[in-house]
């Protein structure tokens, strides 16, 4: 669009908020839900180094985001110490 | 190893609520990066998964500037604010291209080769997980032999991707980059390492991460780690860096394991036969050879 003299670039789609996926809860996804022994924990934190959310916090015990977590299992399959369970969702 | 060993920022740089499939091994790769590189850079990034899951408007997971160029130019792009960084002054801001292996080994390589072959100083990183897999699993350049795809079928005639990867960390190393490595989501901190040291470098620095996908390669949605590593403990995908054109192997497989066991967890090699399997064992042999690995 030519306005006088200048030239205006328009600019292109603008997400101006940082992060703001955040809003979004990617945890109603879920089949299966991890569930941390505690008593199994060591707080290694391998699970929070391969959780691709990220929605797991590292800790002793490490603690799991159900907001986000879209309930992969790779926490539960890379856990050494077989700490952490899937269980389904929908069922107590 | 320790899996978070100090050195590595609990600082998360890429928000949660992005739309990846769960499992996917790419966005970890993107974590990865920034967790590597912190908050010091610009990145540009190709059309592809990443773009599409990680930025889903009017909302993007990015806590850093971010800018979405076309499917072939996201080398270009970050040879321009390599540019603009330079003409404002600005020191410490690396500029950072990431594509995926379609948006690198295919429909990106002319604006990476032009970017590396005129020095920008850009660190590019790109994901391969072996097909263009956010538009429906059609084969890549970078799609392995053997791999069903959506456009690789599995018929009486046609036997899957009857072509061998293509080497794009060869190519960028032939162009004389002062820095190329290979790494894998399964091995973080090697990741991470070599992300650091190709962004300390003024240049054209490239890193190639291997990055598995629970839809296209067929997989549990848990095994994302487990097959990523298997590629590199049967040898299927090694991790070296060639710096100054100096050639180091970081991970030798201790006793290397059949390929077998990292094709039969995928569903895309679900049809290989004995003899196939057996035809990508030498092939892998040879790739070993190649790199001193026994």
């Amino acid at each position: 669009m030519v306005e006088g003299d200048i030239l205006k670039i328009i600019a292109g789609a603008v997400i101006t908020e940082p992060g703001n996926t955040a809003q979004t809860e990617t945890g109603s996804w879920r089949n299966f839900r991890p569930v941390i022994d505690e008593a199994k924990c060591t707080g290694c934190g391998m699970c929070w180094m391969f959780c691709p959310e990220p929605a797991i916090s590292k800790g002793k015990p490490a603690r799991v985001d159900y907001r986000y977590c879209k309930g992969c299992g790779i926490c539960a399959n890379e856990c050494p110490f077989k700490a952490i369970t899937m269980v389904p969702e929908g069922r107590d | 190893m320790t899996a978070a060993p100090p050195g590595i920022p609990e600082e998360e740089l890429l928000a949660p609520g992005h739309r990846a499939c769960a499992g996917c091994g790419c966005v970890l790769a993107m974590r990865y990066l920034l967790k590597a590189l912190g908050r010091n850079i610009v990145v540009s990034m190709a059309t592809g998964c990443m773009e599409v899951v990680t930025t889903p408007y009017p909302e993007t997971s990015w806590r850093v500037p971010w800018i979405h160029s076309a499917f072939e130019n996201a080398a270009a792009t970050a040879a321009g604010i390599a540019a603009g960084l330079k003409a404002l002054g600005k020191k410490g801001v690396k500029s950072v291209a990431i594509a995926g292996d379609g948006g690198t080994a295919d429909i990106g390589l002319q604006a990476l080769s032009g970017a590396v072959e005129r020095g920008d100083n850009v660190l590019f990183c790109c994901y391969d997980n072996e097909a263009y897999q956010n538009t429906g699993i059609q084969r890549s350049g970078a799609t392995p032999f053997g791999a069903w795809t959506t456009t690789t079928p599995i018929g009486r005639v046609k036997r899957g991707e009857d072509r061998p990867k293509k080497d794009v960390p060869a190519i960028i190393a032939a162009h004389g980059a002062p820095y190329v490595a290979t790494a894998s989501v399964a091995y973080p901190l090697d990741f991470i390492n070599k992300l650091r040291r190709a962004a300390a470098i003024e240049g054209p620095t490239y890193v190639h991460v291997h990055a598995p996908c629970v839809p296209g390669w067929r997989i549990e949605t848990s095994k994302t780690i487990e097959v990523a590593r298997l590629a590199v403990l049967t040898g299927a995908w090694v991790l070296y860096e060639i710096e100054r054109g100096q050639l180091r192997v970081t991970f030798k497989p201790p006793k290397r394991r059949p390929v077998a066991d990292y094709l039969k967890l995928q569903g895309r090699f679900r049809h290989l036969t004995e003899e196939e399997i057996a035809q990508i064992q030498r092939m892998v042999d040879e790739q070993c050879r190649r790199f001193g690995i026994e």
